[in-house]
């Protein structure tokens, strides 16, 4: 299994009656490795994993291929997926006081993914559950095990949904904005844990975050979604140093950092224009050309795709390409 | 904690808090026992001057909503004394709190639960005009402001769930303005917001400092955010003011422990790709 890929996403759309969020999406995770998933809200992004998930809000379907583990969770049966999550492909959601069930205990919740999924009797579950906890760096793990959600910290609660996600060894991890809830200064600590107990188990990620210094620390590729599609992706590094596509950049250049902001309040930072086109209207072309400085009329009428190559952008006018790209 | 040592401004503060110490009462543990008390704010000075931007920063559970709190007028300071322009507030007459409550405005994090969804935009920017009981020529004030913001006149008929984040944010930021405040107090008024959008509401504001003169309190946990929109910010940590310094200095020279955290937490991109970020 171990050289078989986590993950292959093939025109992957998700739509509802009235409209269509991700608009064919093609991926592939090998096994153990990492990619992050940029964009911002509306970009398609939470959908897409809730697709891989099994688990769309009502009315919502997903259509195309997800290969995973020798079977396509598109075609899975409800209770088939259901067997599975946890099992081979997990996911930490971003708020964890909505996800954990406020009126058990926490031992008991963690406890009883590890029953669902393996032989592990009572007894077992509870003595693994402890040394999770362990792993995550939880205080007093055994008194833990009998408190409930709301009587811990929310770095404390992500923890403990991280160790949920990770108990039973997934091939797959989704993380929605792991630690967008959370305090600045317990943020590092918690990605810390993430990285150490995927990295131990290599177990694949797949990180979705609009936060681009976080997907830099954790992920070895990228990918930028914006208004349903993968608009750039590549190895983190070259996309985030050299990006190609004209709104990575824009969303690099809009970081307050110490390196684009003079601390003397002389600067401005870059902004994009506009705002995230609503779904059900769209721009023709390229989704992005009403926000974007180096639109033509090429951008207006026709639709780029992903070019091919281990850096892939959709864009006509990608960022240092000196000849204009012609149709496909 | 001295205050604003290095600040070479004369003007006297606009908006001042001093000495001020906030406790709350929590549960009795026995039947006879005294409440105990929790001490949220511990002798806090903070101040702003005209036209100033100062930023305050912390953990969540540090103090910052509470003294944002006592700042606009919405929670009496149990011990210790609010100053705007001069005047204790709370002992300055009727007539110095309706200037106070009118020149002091906040916008919140989330535009989207501070803008009444079923009132028209038109109507929640009149909203503080009517309950300030402002006279004026109010249609007139309305397009100036929205001018201000950089929205269109269409916004007025509209209601917030046509609106974008970023957009509700500027509409907030217009409702605030509308009654000529002096002071604006914005508590993390970006962190709810998309990222390419959270560069324009930062810009704004900052034009809204240069052009209208406005002085400004922004209240955030992150530090970068912080340091791009003031110019001299406050760390609380624990209900205290550990540290009152230049953005840049607190960046490169963090002296107290909660500063240091602070900016230990900062992620770049590029500590990212070093690999260094998580260490």
């Amino acid at each position: 299994m171990s050289q078989e890929n986590a993950i292959e996403v093939r025109n992957l759309v998700v739509h509802n009656t009235a409209l269509t969020a991700v608009r064919g999406l093609d991926f592939t995770l090998p096994a153990g490795a990492r990619m992050g998933l940029v964009g911002e809200s509306g970009s398609g992004k939470t959908l897409t994993a809730l697709a891989l998930m099994g688990l769309l809000p009502m009315g919502w379907q997903a259509n195309g291929s997800v290969r995973h583990d020798g079977v396509d969770l598109i075609t899975q049966s409800d209770r088939a997926l259901s067997n599975r999550r946890g099992r081979t492909i997990s996911m930490v959601f971003q708020d964890p006081l909505s996800s954990l069930d406020p009126v058990r205990r926490i031992g008991q919740q963690v406890s009883s993914v590890i029953r669902r999924h393996t032989q592990a009797g009572k007894k077992e579950a509870e003595r693994r559950t402890v040394d999770l906890f362990r792993q995550m760096s939880l205080p007093r793990p055994e008194q833990l095990m009998r408190a409930y959600p709301h009587e811990i910290s929310g770095g404390q609660r992500q923890r403990i949904m991280i160790a949920m996600a990770l108990a039973c060894y997934p091939q797959l991890i989704i993380a929605d904005e792991p630690t967008t809830a959370l305090d600045v200064t317990v943020q590092k600590q918690v990605l810390r844990l993430l990285n150490t107990a995927v990295q131990e188990r290599g177990s694949a990620l797949i990180m979705i975050t609009h936060d681009l210094p976080i997907i830099a620390a954790m992920c070895d590729t990228v990918a930028v979604m914006y208004a349903g599609k993968i608009v750039e992706m590549g190895p983190v590094a070259e996309v985030f140093r050299h990006p190609r596509h004209h709104y990575t950049k824009g969303l690099l250049d809009s970081q307050p950092t110490m390196d684009n902001i003079a601390l003397d309040g002389s600067s401005r930072l870059a902004s994009i224009p506009g705002m995230v086109p609503p779904l059900h209207s769209l721009p023709a072309g390229c989704a992005f050309h009403p926000r974007c400085a180096a639109a033509t009329e090429q951008c207006i009428t026709q639709v780029p795709t992903l070019d091919d190559g281990p850096r892939r952008a959709a864009c006509w006018h990608p960022i240092g390409a000196t000849v204009p790209m012609e149709v496909a | 904690m001295t205050m604003a040592a290095n600040d070479p401004s004369l003007v006297p503060p606009l908006l001042e808090m001093r000495q001020v110490t906030q406790t709350y009462a929590l549960n009795r543990q026995s039947l006879l026992g005294a409440r105990p008390q929790l001490t949220v704010l511990d002798n806090i000075h903070f101040d702003v001057r005209p036209g100033e931007a100062v930023g305050l920063v912390g953990e969540s559970g540090s103090g910052k909503t509470t003294l944002t709190r006592i700042l606009t007028g919405m929670e009496k300071p149990r011990e210790g004394h609010v100053f705007y322009d001069g005047r204790d507030v709370w002992a300055g007459g009727a007539e110095h709190w309706r200037q106070f409550r009118r020149s002091v405005q906040v916008v919140m994090q989330n535009p989207r639960s501070s803008l009444d969804p079923r009132m028209r935009i038109g109507s929640s920017l009149l909203e503080p005009l009517r309950s300030l009981k402002i006279d004026g020529d109010h249609a007139a004030r309305v397009f100036e402001v929205l001018d201000q913001v950089g929205l269109t006149r269409q916004a007025l008929e509209r209601y917030p769930h046509e609106f974008s984040g970023g957009q509700l944010q500027r509409i907030a930021i217009a409702r605030a303005l509308m009654p000529g405040p002096k002071v604006l107090i914005a508590d993390e008024p970006v962190s709810a917001l998309d990222v390419s959008i959270q560069a324009q509401v930062l810009n704004l504001l900052k034009d809204l400092v240069n052009n209208l003169g406005l002085s400004l309190v922004f209240i955030a946990h992150d530090l970068s955010v912080v340091a791009y929109t003031t110019s001299r910010v406050s760390v609380m940590s624990a209900g205290r003011i550990v540290e009152v310094g230049k953005p840049m200095d607190l960046f490169v020279r963090p002296q107290a422990e909660a500063t240091q955290n602070l900016v230990g937490a900062i992620l770049t991109v590029e500590s990212g790709l070093a690999g260094n970020a998580l260490g």
